[in-house]
């Protein structure tokens, strides 16, 4: 009895600081952000609840342009990172020998260590106008003049390739490391090639990590903020951008906050339906990177 | 194509190419902002102007060298408070959301479980709006009602670690809870046979046994903190924390004093990196 009573009261102990961690720094925020984004201002201090902070996004063409936008170049960025980082991944998981596969995989890893603003900095200079790429360029006589490779959306979707890489390699080579080699001999033996090698044994195989690798590089790209900025320029029309400018510069926080539950609501959408799709819970894809 | 079926060697090679140029293209960046801390010109491009450590130790501008930039000295040292808040507040919530949930069977726990799991999946910009809008609404509230200014609830530090620590202690919850998963509870109990009081258990046995994955939670939160930016950016007061003040520099075409700051994280990030490695293989 006299434990029972202990273990209850360590429970709540426990339970006491996860309470507070959820509620007042994760549950109630979004609450209080979905409550603002339903307030409209009708005079000065007077305000209404309504619906119009979103239909100003969606009778503005420039707001959801916007939005659909970034989902689009977020969505060619997660396809992107899965076609360039899955025979790099492969190439780690399946080919390097043990010596060469450790320091290959650290290889990978390394430039995430370093600050996402660094990385962005050294695309800065390779690509504008008086950066590497433009001077090698004129060098090599291929151009005649300085070329600025900044501020397009090639570079931008280049960008973002480069910031997610490592979440799409991490668990591409775990699901293709727990792969036995004697699969694809039995593959080949059975006269397959290469092509149908790939696509009966080993994509099949891979396919959690590579859900679970989309999902996690949708849903950064999607909420990346330094990398379209930076390398966008004033013209990248990148969502995140847009409730920035809502928030600090208009200070028009209901339209902000309108917009940050939509980009919610969107990320999410796109997670629960890869975990559907992929018959995965969170815990499972989530937990592991 | 593994290396027990033969492939022509042409494909093999064209394989290899590949992946080589993946590499340059991963290091790449990071080689061109270590080069250009050391090239005496006031742009951080080409041509280059020659060897120089102005970049680090120069005191006078126009070249000011990193140890007397004062605002990004100030960045530094602001970076460095809230990371150590955050790391300190992160492993001692994880610590006890790991044991919360490992050992302990509650109502509704795989809800609280999912739930734990969220901030991970919230983009971090949201993360950081709706943190500032509910300080503001508690902030006015508070106001109205009892009529005190809490200057804490409004941008500035206490927001910025807030902030950070409330994404953050996912991660160190799941480091964490790896490493209790796997400890034998027959220690345990072998500690309370032969007297060990609650305490004395948990202090002798069970946190040590801890410690390497408290200490790789507080690596990871550390750097998290130190180069959370999304976040950050929309909590941010007076006092800027070192990738705020990088950003706005960068914005304005900076020179080459921001690639000698980088070149210090990069540095900084290895060192953490070498530490927790060799932290790990020592257990």
């Amino acid at each position: 009895m006299d434990k029972d009573i202990s273990r209850r009261l360590t429970l709540w102990l426990l339970l006491t600081p996860f309470i507070l961690w959820m509620l007042l720094l994760v549950v109630i925020p979004h609450i209080d952000m979905f409550l603002l984004s339903i307030r409209e201002k009708v005079g000065p201090r007077q305000y209404e609840m309504g619906l119009g902070n979103y239909a100003e996004f969606f009778g503005e063409p420039f707001y959801w342009n916007t939005l659909a936008r970034t989902a689009i170049m977020s969505v060619l960025a997660t396809v992107l990172t899965l076609i360039i980082g899955f025979p790099v991944s492969y190439y780690i998981a399946k080919i390097a020998r043990s010596k060469q596969k450790k320091i290959l995989f650290m290889l990978c890893l390394l430039p995430f260590w370093v600050s996402e603003l660094v990385r962005t900095f050294g695309w800065m200079i390779l690509l504008r106008e008086t950066g590497i790429m433009s001077g090698v360029l004129q060098w090599i006589g291929f151009v005649d003049q300085p070329v600025e490779m900044l501020y397009n959306d090639i570079t931008v979707v280049m960008g973002l390739i480069y910031t997610s890489m490592l979440f799409m390699i991490v668990p591409l080579v775990s699901t293709l490391d727990s792969l036995d080699d004697s699969y694809i001999e039995a593959g080949y033996d059975l006269g397959g090639n290469m092509v149908s090698v790939m696509r009966e044994i080993v994509i099949p195989h891979a396919m959690p990590g590579i859900i679970s690798g989309c999902i996690v590089v949708f849903m950064l790209t999607l909420g990346n903020y330094l990398t379209p900025i930076l390398l966008g320029g004033k013209s990248s029309m990148w969502f995140t951008g847009q409730i920035y400018t809502q928030f600090i510069t208009r200070f028009n926080w209901e339209l902000g906050a309108a917009f940050g539950f939509l980009l919610l609501a969107l990320s999410s959408l796109m997670v629960w339906g890869g975990l559907r799709l992929s018959g995965q819970t969170l815990a499972s894809t989530v937990a592991k990177s | 194509m593994i290396p027990s079926i033969s492939q022509s060697p042409f494909l093999r090679f064209s394989y290899a190419t590949y992946v080589g140029i993946f590499f340059v293209y991963l290091i790449a960046p990071l080689i061109v902002v270590a080069a250009f801390a050391f090239n005496d010109s006031i742009f951080p491009s080409l041509p280059w102007e020659g060897f120089t450590f102005d970049w680090f130790f120069n005191d006078t501008e126009p070249k000011l060298g990193v140890f007397h930039d004062r605002s990004i000295l100030k960045g530094i040292s602001v970076s460095f408070f809230v990371a150590i808040c955050v790391t300190l507040l992160s492993i001692a919530v994880g610590t006890s959301n790991a044991f919360l949930f490992e050992r302990y069977d509650f109502r509704f726990k795989s809800f609280a479980y999912i739930l734990m799991l969220l901030p991970l999946v919230i983009p971090g910009v949201i993360l950081g709006i709706s943190i500032l809008v509910f300080s503001n609404t508690l902030a006015n509230g508070i106001e109205d009602s009892l009529n005190w200014d809490l200057e804490f609830l409004r941008p500035g530090l206490v927001l910025v670690v807030l902030g950070q620590f409330s994404f953050i202690t996912t991660i160190a919850t799941l480091v964490i809870s790896a490493r209790l998963r796997k400890f034998d509870i027959s220690l345990e109990e072998a500690a309370y046979n032969l007297g060990g009081s609650k305490f004395d258990v948990l202090r002798t046995i069970t946190l040590p046994y801890l410690r390497p994955a408290m200490f790789g939670a507080g690596v990871v939160a550390f750097l998290m903190s130190f180069e959370n930016f999304n976040t950050t950016l929309m909590l941010v007061g007076s006092d800027a924390p070192l990738t705020i003040t990088m950003y706005d520099r960068l914005k304005e075409g900076s020179t080459p004093v921001l690639n000698a700051v980088s070149v210090f994280l990069m540095v900084g990030s290895a060192f953490l990196a070498l530490i927790s490695i060799l932290f790990q293989k020592e257990k």
